[in-house]
């Protein structure tokens, strides 16, 4: 037909204009807007298909699964602005610092807990890079160690549940929330034990590496530092349990655990005394920041999957893609490298927003479980987002490590961890049951 | 030396027009964000009034409140998208952009403002605004017993657009402002300096 290249011209021009670092929300709209004139010149594009865009942009707002976003960046930003956060970082440190390689297993620990509550990859590493990156210099850990340690458990925000990113992507697939939590849990406490395991051997063959604290430094590990633990660690991880709990159990909808987590992480800063006026408000104001610049993401690509879909481009891609040679084990390694190689250049939003729609129908259609697709496109993008040179976190890292942590010494540090993200993509990918064990 | 170039006059427009709408949209934008623990109070209740109401046997929630949670999400992304804008917080692929310098930047966001943004927020006003006239017109209510008018919200989407053009014309003002700003000082640099007081 005439006009069938139009669609896979406006996927190419779609990516060139994203590029061009204009914000994304808004290169989408504006492009799907060109490419529908273009098409209604042409006669190959019924104008009147745009006046869907009132029903996309109203089913945006009453969508009760987006609605948890909000809560769940509420929770996380209130835990970070009110500095529990920190103080949970430093106590854990404490705790594990008398053992070598301690502090960067609390680093672990902590990266999987805060990861669990924010999900945002950029606010964990900043974090915990801010925070640990001076102590574990300070004690002589090795640059590489520390900064791998940070910028990979930064991104386990990606993958252990409950997350922004876990529940964005349940609703692009079209999976509940619920099991897309239950899915990820084993594979991401897994990818976190696995980052345990390789830190401690790390700390046992090189102990110059990743030394104890020195005795002086150390806390007396006594009532006066487990009364200092019970009250920092345990609560927001209580929080964390009781707000996954409640969703496991089927007692609240991940919409009503985000709104009683988001009091719960209030109530927490009120009871240590940190939920000033100045915390609420830096916290309001980054939850509305961040909401506006997610949902608004999702307009501009529902403008462009609107447009895209009216020029048959959707077809092409399904057609493409299920016509791989190797089905089922083609797909899977065209979707694992295209989603690998954007996520240098492309945050996990966009992906979610654009790539993953174009890549369901086709993995619905050869068969493909959708929670298992979800935790394994989750795990693969926290993988791009640690290689270098483009890494996402890899960049935030930089951003707030001290100078003498060179560049070269935060990509150094990555690869361990990427070869270690590697081995657990294998993994769930040769056993499925890792993800799916659960929910049966 | 001292003496205003020509083009100030015109330039001193503009950055008033744009400092003007950036502070209006910083303002909403404090109003916006206290949304955000509303909504969470209310989630909160309701998914408590929810059980309770179970365990009680009365109902403790109203589909006005079920719904008021979701008009608050949407009055926080719809009137915090411009502010979000002010605040250059709109997620960009920075693997280029970042490597620009001001004149390239300010290239960049002026063509991007006038060519997607503006276009594509006149675009969403057009063809929102039959659906929202139609739903004043009916004065449409939510299909549920006891939920809220529909026809307010509704009518926060071209609103928003109206207010993201407006942030847009503040963009495209200040993107030419640093345009000329990194011409006359490339003008200043091959002067060796001479005369480089603004």
């Amino acid at each position: 037909m005439e006009g069938d290249w139009l669609g896979p011209l406006m996927f190419v021009v779609a990516f060139a204009l994203i590029f061009s670092g204009y914000p994304v929300a808004f290169s989408l709209g504006g492009t799907a807007l060109a490419f529908a004139f273009v098409g209604v010149e042409l006669g190959y594009f019924d104008w009147a298909l745009m006046f869907a865009m009132p029903d996309r942009i109203f089913g945006v707002m009453s969508n009760y699964v987006l609605l948890a976003v909000p809560f769940f960046i509420f929770m996380g930003t209130m835990l970070e602005k009110s500095k529990l956060a920190e103080d949970l970082l430093k106590t854990i440190g404490m705790l594990f610092g008398p053992v070598r390689g301690g502090l960067s297993l609390a680093v672990v620990f902590v990266g999987a807990l805060l990861a669990a509550a924010t999900g945002v990859v950029g606010a964990s590493v900043v974090a915990m890079g801010m925070i640990s990156m001076p102590v574990m210099l300070r004690y002589g850990y090795s640059k590489t160690l520390a900064s791998g340690v940070i910028t990979a458990s930064g991104t386990l925000g990606q993958i252990i549940p409950p997350s922004v990113v876990l529940v964005v992507l349940a609703d692009q697939l079209g999976v509940s929330v619920g099991d897309l939590f239950v899915g990820s849990l084993v594979p991401g406490v897994m990818l976190a034990g696995m980052y345990a395991v390789y830190v401690s051997m790390v700390a046992f063959a090189r102990p110059a590496a990743a030394p104890a604290l020195p005795p002086e430094e150390r806390e007396p590990l006594g009532l006066g530092l487990l009364a200092r633990v019970a009250f920092v660690m345990l609560p927001p991880l209580v929080l964390i349990l009781v707000v996954l709990g409640s969703i496991f159990a089927g007692i609240a909808t991940p919409t009503e655990a985000g709104a009683l987590g988001a009091v719960g992480a209030m109530v927490l800063a009120a009871l240590n005394r940190r939920l000033s006026v100045q915390a609420l408000r830096d916290t309001m104001d980054e939850t509305t920041r961040l909401t506006a610049m997610v949902v608004f993401l999702l307009i501009g690509s529902t403008a462009f999957a609107l447009v895209f879909r009216g020029l048959y481009g959707d077809i092409w891609i399904e057609d493409l893609l299920t016509n791989l040679p190797g089905g089922k084990v083609g797909l899977l390694v065209v979707a694992n490298l295209a989603i690998f190689i954007l996520g240098f250049f492309i945050d996990f939003f966009e992906i979610a927003f654009i790539i993953l729609p174009l890549l369901v129908p086709a993995a619905r259609i050869l068969g493909i479980d959708l929670v298992w697709f979800g935790v394994m496109v989750g795990m693969n993008l926290q993988t791009s987002f640690l290689t270098p040179p483009f890494g996402f976190s890899l960049f935030y890292l930089r951003g707030v490590a001290p100078p003498e942590v060179t560049t070269a010494d935060i990509y150094r540090g990555a690869l361990p961890f990427i070869v270690i993200q590697l081995i657990g993509l294998g993994l769930i990918i040769a056993f499925p049951e890792l993800v799916t064990g659960l929910l049966e | 030396m001292d003496e205003p170039p020509v083009s100030s006059i015109r330039t001193a427009g503009l950055r008033r027009l744009s400092e003007a709408i950036d502070a209006a949209h910083l303002l909403l934008g404090r109003g916006v964000a206290v949304l955000t623990l509303l909504m969470v109070l209310l989630g909160a209740y309701n998914a408590v009034a929810r059980h309770l109401g179970k365990y009680l046997g009365s109902n403790l929630s109203s589909n006005a409140f079920i719904e008021g949670q979701w008009y608050m999400f949407s009055l926080v992304f719809l009137l915090g998208a411009a502010t979000t804008l002010a605040q250059d917080r709109h997620v960009r692929v920075d693997v280029f952009y970042g490597r620009l310098g001001p004149r390239g930047k300010a290239t960049v966001d002026l063509l991007g403002t006038l060519l997607f943004l503006l276009p594509f927020c006149v675009f969403c006003i057009w063809t929102t605004w039959p659906a929202v006239a139609n739903s004043f017109a009916v004065r449409e209510v939510s299909p549920d017993p006891g939920g809220l008018p529909r026809w307010p919200i509704k009518a926060m989407i071209p609103l928003a657009f109206v207010l993201l053009f407006l942030q847009g014309l503040s963009e495209a003002a200040r993107s030419l402002l640093r345009l000329g700003e990194a011409r006359a000082e490339g003008a200043a640099a091959a002067e060796g300096g001479e005369g480089g007081g603004r």
